[in-house]
């Protein structure tokens, strides 16, 4: 089968999506291997949902290669997304038809047989936990319970690879949890997982490599452990200020932290030990609203990559 | 996998769809026909029958009766491809799900004038049992008038998809309606022969896909069929369906794949 013999199931060089004169994606390169949970982090426009589109197949490549299990895009969309499992942006449920219905019809889109999906429906709406909820309309259930429906049905067709545009973008905390932990046990399972996301949270806990893109192009690659190791500290330490902010930082930090990043609302200091520079600062006689050490995540990584925080 | 099997398992959404309104669009399909025959046929048909003579003396119901058969099946057709079109790609997003699985661009458009079609044959078979019941049909060749139907509504319901899938104003539709399906309906030989109008609108009425349909309906519920003309008439109506599946397959992909 194509995509193994560590071949990639997913490969990208030099890829380019452009919309007239704008440049969505500016030749990036990446490759997916079998069985890994991989990641693109960025703000939006970043060219995260673009790049997911033209794995789908539902967006011509402008330039470059892309290879989906060994095969063109171009011009083996059918046999490619037969493979895929796609959880869009936005949910594409039917909000009349019942729950079970929406799985069923999609179902039938493959052209699996009927009688095939009434069981794997029922396994499906177990795994998400929506059993319960089988025989009734789409348009009342949640939006927690929407998203578990839509990855349910992006597994109907046993795929090899599942791309998810910002899986839990707009879920409150607690839906966000239930998502990750269905999405944590098919990567358990040995599902390939191709993730966009713009919170460092869901990059941190779901992914095992991902890479950052900024304005169309990859600015770092790495697990998300090394890429807080190779552009962050091992710590951060947050200062709030009231009235008394002071200008001048480095009168105060010299010395203490490798690197600053001044933001409207707060400070942010760099360090390896966070409780010792604050210590310091504390003996040089700044005296902020409050100080927080924290350890570095994938924003402070974002925010030294590119200036700017994740989510504006 | 062939094309044709593919096209048809979008057929299967769509019909799921239908069940939640079937009961409605079942009473008006029998209630449609049986109305305008009523005022029509049998009430306006006394007044008409006494004082003139229809070409080829037959009464106003018999005359009437095939054009509006022809005319339904515009109407079904149009409504069917214009909300629902756009709704597939803005709304309910239904267009995007079947997309994202090995469903083509071309696969969503014939499945969903598949449907269109179905539909049109359902309305069409209940439309000539009724007027078949009023007594309006002289020949068995009336049996033909469905597959006709069907051809006059997806002569509309193909270029109105293209449209569906280029505009983003639903509002849009309301003008087509009231300027296009509305005139169309009243100037195409459905109520009167054409021949009582001015020759420029004559020749406007030959243009649209709904006049060949009347005159073909009538040909063949009234017996009398004119082969070179019932010919051509199918030719016009296959080509309105070719040139607006084309037009539709180009607004699709422009639409869905960028």
């Amino acid at each position: 089968m194509a995509g193994d013999n560590g071949q990639p199931l997913i490969h990208a060089r030099g890829l380019v999506k452009r919309f007239g004169e704008l440049v969505a994606v500016d030749a990036i390169d990446f490759d997916l291997q079998r069985g890994e949970a991989f990641g693109f982090l960025g703000p939006n426009g970043a060219g995260k949902t673009s790049t997911m589109r033209m794995i789908g197949c539902v967006s011509p490549v402008t330039e470059g290669t892309l290879r989906v299990f060994g095969l063109d895009p171009a011009h083996d969309g059918v046999k490619i997304r037969a493979r895929l499992g796609v959880v869009p942006q936005l949910d594409t449920l039917d909000m009349e038809l019942t729950v079970r219905e929406n799985l069923v019809i999609y179902g039938r889109y493959f052209g699996l047989p009927r009688r095939e999906l009434g069981t794997r429906a029922d396994e499906l709406l177990e795994f998400v936990e929506l059993t319960e909820r089988a025989n009734d309309k789409v348009e009342p259930l949640s939006g927690g319970m929407k998203r578990r429906l839509t990855i349910a049905r992006s597994l109907v067709n046993d795929p090899e690879v599942m791309l998810l545009d910002e899986p839990t973008t707009g879920l409150d905390p607690q839906a966000r949890h239930v998502v990750w932990d269905r999405l944590y046990r098919l990567k358990r399972q040995g599902v390939t997982l191709l993730l966009t996301t713009h919170y460092m949270d869901e990059a941190e806990q779901l992914c095992d490599r991902l890479v950052v893109m900024d304005k169309g192009r990859i600015v770092a690659e790495g697990s998300p452990r090394e890429l807080i190791e190779s552009y962050s500290t091992r710590e951060v330490v947050e200062l709030r200020f009231d009235d008394s902010r002071p200008e001048d930082f480095s009168y105060w930090t010299d010395g203490l932290v490798s690197r600053v990043e001044s933001l409207p609302d707060r400070v942010l200091l760099y360090t390896d030990d966070g409780d010792a520079a604050s210590h310091g600062l504390h003996e040089r006689g700044l005296v902020p609203e409050s100080v927080l050490v924290r350890r570095s995540t994938l924003e402070d990584v974002f925010l030294h990559l590119t200036g700017r925080s994740l989510i504006e | 996998m062939s094309t044709v099997a593919l096209s048809l398992r979008p057929l299967e959404f769509f019909f799921a769809q239908y069940r939640r309104v079937w009961r409605g669009t079942a009473v008006s399909s029998v209630a449609t026909p049986v109305f305008f025959l009523l005022a029509l046929g049998v009430g306006l048909g006394v007044f008409v029958d006494r004082s003139t003579e229809l070409p080829g003396d037959v009464s106003y119901l018999d005359f009437v009766a095939p054009g509006l058969l022809a005319g339904a099946a515009m109407q079904v057709a149009s409504f069917e491809s214009s909300w629902p079109v756009l709704s597939a790609i803005k709304w309910t997003r239904q267009y995007h799900a079947m997309l994202a699985t090995p469903l083509r661009v071309g696969d969503v458009l014939a499945g969903h004038q598949a449907f269109i079609a179905a539909r049109l044959f359902m309305t069409a078979v209940v439309y000539l049992v009724v007027i078949t019941a009023f007594g309006a049909v002289r020949s068995p060749l009336a049996v033909l008038t469905v597959p006709v139907a069907v051809l006059v509504g997806l002569a509309f319901s193909a270029p109105l998809a293209a449209w569906g899938a280029k505009t983003e104003l639903e509002t849009s539709f309301v003008a087509i309606f009231r300027f296009a399906i509305l005139p169309m309906f009243l100037f195409s030989g459905i109520f009167f022969p054409i021949t009582q109008l001015p020759t420029a609108i004559q020749w406007f009425a030959h243009a649209t896909p709904l006049w060949h349909g009347v005159d073909l309906c009538r040909q063949l519920t009234l017996g009398d069929v004119a082969q070179w003309s019932a010919l051509l008439h199918v030719v016009f109506l296959v080509a309105w369906t070719a040139v607006g599946m084309t037009l539709a397959f180009l607004s699709y992909r422009r639409r869905l794949v960028r």
